[in-house]
């Protein structure tokens, strides 16, 4: 109940959101080790036909949060905390078979690598089908048709004979789409994309983004982006959420978060890329150290150690998560100012 | 308790060792696709193939192309006991005959069908039984998994032959079908094995994550996604056990654990009559003694270049 309420000072929504992550943490034990925070306490809204992002390097956490919200982590060796309510549901609250029937249906996920996601002995005809078999209960006839229309969609050529072929007779982009066809299958109202181009050359990874930015547009699903790569938020995201060692450090919309980081570390994001625009001869400013510096939450900001703007009582002291006049959140002691921006 | 690998423990090792070789099967499909196209040009592989192929043929047509009844005793008025108890060749019998006055050449040809349907039928139901012990303790997993697998392990720790004797042994009377029976109760522990370790790697992989994420129930999750993708190692495996079956069982009927009845020729049983001529006549041993060998020589050939062909790790 309390989560409602916090949600609702944050951000006063004139409609609920459709997804609601609160204090979502996860914490790996493994025997005769620490346990590892994984996910620290990470809460942000999905309202419905929006595109949420969700940005960090490696490690930060973004990948466990998409498979804690989907009931996938297994269990053993993973503690989930936390709410995600779904349309007034806590989906972490629900039992296994629960989940199963709203994995696909309400909500669906893409994966990074399409090649190792696609079962390589079953022809995509029938992995298309059998997502419309499980949740609407069509049979496999029924569901060809179907299937054919939403190859089609998502822009694959000459559906009839791809519903025949199997994965490894399809180019790398093919797969991706099918995977996107598979996941739209059942038209669920909330689509989850865990770096859906990392394993694509760039020329693809452009067709797939537009396409999936298509496609959130015409049918009003909501989209979460998992990235590491700033260039796919720029072009898709309404919202961004910069993840840091398990923790949101920075959250604002996308123009004004990339107009004016506030966060050193999605300051250090954003001048580590390389610009066409930028004079000959500029070495690029990447983040120096590496994940491995990091420091407890507990008592410290974790990115203290790698930070150019780090003072003493960052060390010593959490950085408590503020929200800005402008709707942004931030979680630093002493963010980046204006005028630094301009460079890099 | 011990400190070196005890026997089971080497076995156990060494199933585990070739179920892993599904784990980085990404490619699938693929991967088997490029597997022919390297076993196709594989000479050893092609041996193996060559010699499987004509032992398949003339175990099938051996009745129609053999010279004479395997059963009847033709040379039996040759056969002197005392100066010559093994008729040597002669016109229409090339190999001579048996100490029975029956064509050598005749009982070796129908001898292969024998020796065919116990290695095809030993397998068959080894692998069935593994099947069925794998998918389970590979499905269930937790409590099924101990269970069924700490069975497997106490029947792998004994050593197959001797298990084998064992089970033949306790029928009330020897024959072909309790030959096969035990046979292939000593493959069920190995392909039992072989099968969960290739499951439990498919279980983790992306595209069986990618169906759960889609709400896909957990049978279709074994059957469909899971168990398709786990059985090469498992087909493979089942080429090599044709080898050993044919070899374990010609083992037993040497022993006499086979089929009483010598008018159906087999193999084993042929080598294990022929110890008393060894000295004069080894004829007598050599031939079955080399049709053995060349047939289970020609399964391990193709199993063993199959199972590198499918090795990721060996794949360039």
């Amino acid at each position: 109940m309390s989560a409602t309420i916090r949600t609702s000072v944050g951000r006063p929504p004139s409609h609920g959101p459709l997804l609601s992550v609160e204090d979502l943490r996860v914490t790996f034990t493994r025997h005769g080790e620490e346990p590892f925070k994984a996910v620290d306490g990470v809460s942000f809204d999905v309202h419905p036909g929006q595109t949420v992002g969700l940005v960090g390097e490696s490690g930060c956490g973004k990948s466990v949060t998409s498979l804690a919200i989907m009931g996938l982590l297994p269990k053993r060796g993973n503690h989930v905390e936390g709410t995600a309510t779904y349309e007034g549901v806590d989906l972490l609250g629900l039992s296994d078979k629960e989940m199963r029937d709203r994995r696909g249906r309400d909500i669906a996920m893409i994966f990074q690598d399409p090649l190792s996601s696609l079962n390589p002995v079953v022809p995509i005809g029938v992995q298309v089908t059998e997502v419309m078999e499980r949740h609407r209960g069509m049979s496999r006839k029924d569901a060809m048709p179907h299937a054919r229309d939403l190859l089609e969609r998502v822009g694959i050529p000459d559906p009839n004979a791809r519903l025949k072929n199997y994965p490894h007779q399809l180019s790398g982009g093919m797969r991706q789409r099918a995977l996107i066809a598979m996941a739209l299958a059942c038209q669920p109202r909330l689509l989850i994309a865990d770096e859906p181009t990392t394993a694509l050359d760039v020329t693809i990874q452009a067709q797939i983004l537009a396409l999936l930015k298509e496609l959130v547009q015409d049918t009003g699903t909501a989209l979460i982006m998992i990235t590491h790569d700033l260039g796919v938020v720029a072009g898709l995201c309404d919202e961004v959420n910069v993840l840091y060692a398990g923790r949101i450090v920075e959250r604002g919309d996308r123009h004004r978060l990339f107009a004016r980081p506030r966060h050193p570390y999605t300051h250090g994001l954003l001048s580590s890329i390389p610009r066409l625009d930028s004079p000959r001869g500029e070495k690029l400013n990447p983040i120096t150290g590496s994940v491995s510096d990091n420091l407890p939450w507990t008592s410290a900001c974790a990115f203290a150690p790698r930070c150019s703007h780090a003072q003493e009582d960052c060390r010593v002291q959490t950085p408590p998560w503020e929200w800005e006049n402008d709707g942004r959140g931030l979680r630093c002691h002493h963010p980046v100012e204006a005028e630094e921006v301009g460079r890099g | 308790m011990t400190t070196e690998p005890s026997y089971a423990g080497r076995r156990k090792e060494r199933i585990d060792a070739l179920a892993a070789h599904s784990f980085d099967e990404t490619a699938g499909v693929s991967l088997i696709v490029s597997a022919w196209r390297r076993l196709r040009r594989d000479p050893v592989f092609l041996f193996g193939l060559g010699i499987t192929v004509v032992f398949i043929v003339l175990a099938v047509i051996s009745p129609w192309i053999a010279p004479h009844d395997p059963a009847a005793a033709p040379l039996l008025d040759k056969v002197r006991p005392q100066t010559n108890p093994v008729p040597g060749p002669e016109p229409g019998f090339p190999l001579g005959a048996d100490d029975r006055g029956r064509d050598l050449l005749s009982r070796l040809l129908v001898g292969s069908r024998q020796t065919l349907v116990v290695g095809v039928f030993a397998t068959i139901f080894g692998l069935i039984g593994g099947l069925f012990l794998g998918i389970l303790a590979g499905s269930f997993g937790g409590a099924v998994d101990s269970v069924v697998m700490r069975i497997v392990d106490v029947m792998l720790s004994v050593p197959s032959l001797l298990l084998a004797f064992t089970i033949a042994a306790l029928a009330p009377r020897p024959s072909q079908t309790t030959l096969i029976i035990a046979i292939a109760i000593i493959q069920v522990p190995i392909f039992a094995r072989l099968l969960r370790g290739s499951m439990l790697g498919q279980r983790s992989s992306d595209h069986v994550l990618a169906a759960r994420a889609l709400g896909v129930k957990k049978s279709a999750i074994v059957f469909r996604h899971v168990l398709p993708n786990s059985m090469g190692p498992v087909i493979v495996q089942a080429t090599l056990v044709l080898a050993i079956a044919i070899i374990d069982a010609a083992a037993l009927s040497f022993l006499g654990l086979g089929s009483p009845d010598d008018r159906q020729p087999e193999w084993g049983q042929m080598l294990g009559r022929s110890q008393e001529f060894i000295y004069d006549h080894p004829h007598l041993a050599v031939y079955p003694a080399l049709c053995i060998i060349t047939v289970a020589l020609g399964f391990t050939l193709m199993g063993e270049s199959m199972r590198e062909a499918l090795d990721p790790k060996t794949r360039r």
